[in-house]
């Protein structure tokens, strides 16, 4: 073995020495696990990954990852990741957030995110509770149902976050269950290599809060013939991939079979619902501005510009 | 006779190219050598209500507009009377009453208008038939049937009758009419140039058009002086300091800085990002700035007010920026989009929950306006904070000859950064501990470990970015730790609100003091003003035409809000016989704002709030009253 050989990066360099603060048995540690093993499986160097999130208790993920993390503000995540990722178009930008930050008080940032179609990975964690502040209903809680903690019924409705991504533009869409790493990690991974605004949307439990959708709910416990209440998308032979991105009625024909599954409540669907190869928000800024493709703006020299020209314009 | 001093007006509906008219008119004065200060008035409104647009020539500088003008040309009836007949609440009352004694007046002789009627005998009127002559000019080459296509060059039609009453040499204006249109439209600037010509030549038939009193001629030897809007000016800094990113929402007064920066995006390698609103814009910049960019963004008080978070996020977790550049209007709420005020200073002073460093500057003219957005990328840098620029419509909008442009401060100083190899950097600057021997990382003090909030001992931590090997570190909107971890912990919270805010005395020291504050005029006025921003121009034009009545007046002029030069400022006031304030606001801001920091309580508040910026002859009026010790009371525009 040479001594140049690269050191193969193991998922242990992904983590930070920082002490965990979640509860225990919380989904968010298998969301965490996950992304390291994605990280892992793609041979990504830390230095080259930036982490950004929102606020709540998914909010502290970037500080056990030992990459760039940027825990931003409540809802702002897509902002923040977005801003950074077109200042410096070599850093692999991974997002995150929960269900009521990038659904609720993001919804606005969710949807401008997929117009633009900028390159990051898009992980919500998906519980159905406000945790961090005791358990009040997300966005994704549907009508009528009631945690533990909510003095009431849920008034309103819940949205769906696939049909919303189709609708928004997002081009990798995707949906995981938390207590199982190894298969989130397959499609985190899938979505970090995706070009373009990849968003998985991972199942998760809230072992504190959330006493309707626990990981014995999600196993049928409680059904007579105790199964799953997930499958795999792919074990149907369903492929959401866009083969011709140039083919109009493909497209539609892949959108509308990923939100017709996206409404499967009994079982719920897991995997890959659509995907497609289309020009991200970065190639048409090196097509605007083509000095940009090689260097990003971060390595451009800003600081030797001639601007006479402009005030030779104003004479 | 009243050679090269006068103002010209033109007025019509939104849409109708009143801009072009007079930025033309504003051009061909520049290139003669005369100075220019001109400015809009408009509606919040795409076609159809009524703008304005005065250009003040002169032969000095000058600095502000004048209550009255000397020609005005109208392009519709509204102009001439107001829209009194078809509003229950009149918006105006027409501009004729605004016309000097003596001056002259053009109008389309399409419009139902009897200047019999119109009580101003002593005016000269100078009906023009605008579309016969729009027709006659498309007739020379042969399109004459498309004369209704070409309504829009009314506006040149005005042009030429009012550069041919004041024996204005025509060539000159040719010259720029075809400057405006280059490469594929230079045909429809030979059209242009047609009308202005026989509009021209049917003015100077006109029999009083010989004697008119005002005239206009090009000095000997024309300085080479540039004719700028405010915007334009803001635009340039940005880019003369290596901004390279900027976001924004549309927003009036503010889109134009943007969009021009947009234009010119591929010559620069500086990218312009359209956002969602205002919250994304402001985190955007904070993303790209903690990335290492130069960011910048620009906004008004609605989009300011979507914006506040970000401010603080930025604060908390000192990123080197943005810039922003708050283009205030008429608040609050939507208020006045498209009318001046200055109203957002307390706000942009206070405009998050906590306490928390950041830097307020308020430049008072176009070139201030170009030192202090260079310098404002320097000092986010420096201090890894956020900038807010004050300024507002009128700033943006005013169109003005500038003799020079150039930076008193040019260097470009990107602040300390850890590069990889410096790891010298944390320890010439000290052991990262803090009293309570705690260094963040858990591992000792001498342990050499890139901390980017390093507890050193100015309070700066020397920043990194991403991709930087050995630069790896976390940012948190919650208090944290030197990892930028977050904690609750009562001596680290301590030490980081002593590390941030501390960083402000720092900035204090640092800015240079021309551009913290300015006294003009003399040491021992009888009056002294205090007064901020856009105003600068429009009091210094005042003063010294009091000057010239013998009045001793002078004008402290606030430029840094945040950190306010206390000390000086109140040195000054407390010499000072006799302090009034001048504002366009409703409260008196700045007044209080100087009450906070130096005790010293400014009663005399004159304040203007109605839109409209304060005009030379306002604010010699309002100063007269306060020398002789008047009742000082709020200015309203004239309006009929």
């Amino acid at each position: 073995m040479s001594v140049n050989a690269p050191v193969k990066l193991t998922i242990k360099d992904y983590k930070s020495e920082l002490h965990n603060d979640w509860c225990a048995g919380c989904g968010d540690f298998g969301i965490l696990t996950s992304i390291q093993m994605a990280l892992a499986q793609l041979q990504l160097d830390p230095d080259k990954v930036a982490v950004f999130s929102g606020i709540g208790c998914s909010g502290k993920t970037p500080h056990y990852i030992n990459a760039y993390g940027f825990h931003t503000l409540h809802g702002r995540v897509l902002t923040v990741a977005t801003g950074a990722r077109l200042a410096n178009t070599k850093q692999t930008v991974l997002a995150l957030g929960g269900d009521g930050d990038g659904y609720g008080i993001g919804a606005g940032y969710f949807v401008g995110a997929g117009r633009r179609n900028v390159d990051f990975a898009y992980l919500v964690h998906n519980n159905n509770v406000y945790g961090l502040t005791k358990g009040q209903a997300s966005p994704t809680l549907a009508k009528g149902k009631k945690t533990k903690s909510m003095p009431e019924q849920s008034i309103q409705d819940g949205i769906n976050p696939v049909a919303m991504a189709i609708a928004s533009g997002y081009t990798f869409i995707a949906r995981a269950y938390a207590l199982e790493p190894k298969y989130t990690a397959g499609i985190i991974a899938r979505a970090i290599e995706h070009r373009g605004a990849a968003l998985v949307d991972v199942l998760q439990t809230c072992p504190t809060y959330n006493d309707l959708y626990t990981k014995e709910w999600y196993e049928g416990a409680d059904l007579p013939e105790k199964r799953s209440r997930l499958y795999k998308l792919e074990d149907q032979g369903f492929d959401g991939k866009v083969k011709d991105p140039t083919d109009k009625q493909e497209i539609i024909a892949k959108k509308s079979a990923a939100v017709a599954r996206s409404y499967e409540d009994e079982p719920i669907p897991i995997g890959v619902y659509y995907e497609i190869d289309l020009p991200t928000y970065e190639d048409e800024v090196f097509r605007r501005i083509p000095d940009l493709k090689e260097t990003p703006l971060v390595e451009q020299n800003a600081f030797e510009r001639d601007v006479n020209p402009l005030l030779e314009a104003m004479r | 006779m009243q050679k090269n001093r006068l103002t010209w007006m033109i007025g019509g509906p939104q849409g109708s190219g009143i801009n072009a008219s007079a930025e033309v008119f504003a051009k061909a004065c520049s290139r003669a050598g005369l100075r220019v200060y001109a400015n809009i008035e408009y509606h919040s409104n795409i076609m159809g209500k009524h703008s304005f647009y005065r250009v003040r020539v002169d032969d000095e500088d000058i600095r502000s507009y004048r209550d009255t003008a000397d020609i005005l040309v109208a392009l519709d009836d509204e102009t001439l009377t107001g829209d009194g007949h078809h509003r229950r609440w009149p918006t105006h009352f027409g501009h004729l009453h605004e016309i000097n004694e003596g001056g002259g007046v053009i109008y389309d002789s399409e419009i139902e208008f009897q200047p019999k009627e119109s009580g101003r005998a002593d005016l000269r009127f100078y009906p023009v038939p605008f579309m016969e002559i729009i027709k006659k000019a498309l007739e020379e080459v042969g399109k004459g049937e498309q004369a209704r296509r070409y309504e829009v060059m009314k506006n040149t039609v005005g042009l030429g009758a009012s550069l041919a009453l004041c024996d204005y040499p025509f060539d000159l204006v040719a010259e720029v009419i075809r400057s405006q249109f280059k490469g594929k439209r230079s045909e429809v600037g030979e059209l242009n140039v047609r009308a202005a010509r026989l509009a021209f030549e049917h003015v100077k038939q006109h029999g009083s058009a010989k004697d008119f009193p005002y005239t206009l001629k090009p000095g000997s030897e024309p300085k080479a002086r540039i004719l700028a809007k405010g915007y334009e000016i803001a635009a340039i800094a940005k880019l003369k300091a290596g901004c390279s990113f900027q976001t924004y929402y549309p927003i009036s007064p503010a889109t134009d800085e943007s969009v021009f920066l947009e234009r010119h995006q591929r010559d620069y390698n500086l990218l312009v990002v359209q956002c969602e609103d205002e919250i994304s814009s402001i985190n955007m910049a904070v993303g790209a700035a903690h990335m290492g960019v130069r960011v910048a963004t620009a906004t008004s008080g609605p989009g300011f007010a979507l914006m506040v978070e970000g401010i603080g996020f930025a604060s908390i977790t000192e990123a080197p920026g943005p810039v922003l550049v708050l283009y205030q209007r008429g608040g609050p709420s939507t208020g006045m989009p498209t009318r001046q005020e200055q109203g957002d200073l307390q706000f942009a002073l206070h405009p998050a929950q906590g306490d928390f460093p950041h830097i307020v500057t308020a430049p008072g003219d176009l070139r201030e306006s170009y030192q202090d957005i260079f310098s404002a990328f320097n000092w986010a840098e420096r201090y890894q904070m956020p900038i807010i620029v004050l300024s507002d419509k009128k700033l943006a909008s005013v169109y003005t000859t500038i003799d020079k442009l150039e930076l008193k401060y040019d260097r470009i100083d990107r602040g300390e950064r850890f590069t990889g190899s410096e790891w010298t950097a944390l320890d010439a600057k000290g052991p990262n501990d803090s009293a309570n021997g705690h260094n963040g990382n858990g591992k000792g003090a001498d342990v050499k470990e890139y901390l980017r909030y390093a507890l050193t001992k100015d309070g700066i931590s020397p920043r990194s970015r991403p991709g930087i090997p050995g630069g790896r570190f976390w940012v948190t909107s919650d208090e944290h730790d030197p990892d930028g971890h977050i904690t609750e912990g009562v001596e680290m919270r301590m030490a980081m609100m002593h590390k941030r805010m501390g960083k402000l005395a720092l900035v204090q020291k640092a800015i240079p003091q021309d551009q913290q504050y300015a006294l003009h005029g003399p040491a021992d006025a009888e009056l002294t003003v205090v007064a901020w921003g856009s105003t600068k121009g429009t009091i210094l034009d005042a003063i010294r035409v009091l000057e010239a009545q013998g009045k001793k007046i002078n004008f402290l002029q606030c430029r840094l809000m945040k950190p306010f030069p206390a000390e000086a400022v109140g040195t000054i006031l407390r010499k000072a016989k006799h302090i009034v304030s001048m504002e366009e606001n409703y409260s008196g801001q700045l007044a209080s704002l100087v009450t906070e920091h130096t005790g010293i309580l400014i009663k005399d508040r004159i304040n203007k709030y109605d839109g409209r910026p304060f005009s030379e002859d306002e604010v010699v009026r309002a100063l007269a009253n306060a020398y002789a010790g008047g009742k000082i009371e709020p200015v309203v525009t004239h309006v009929r």
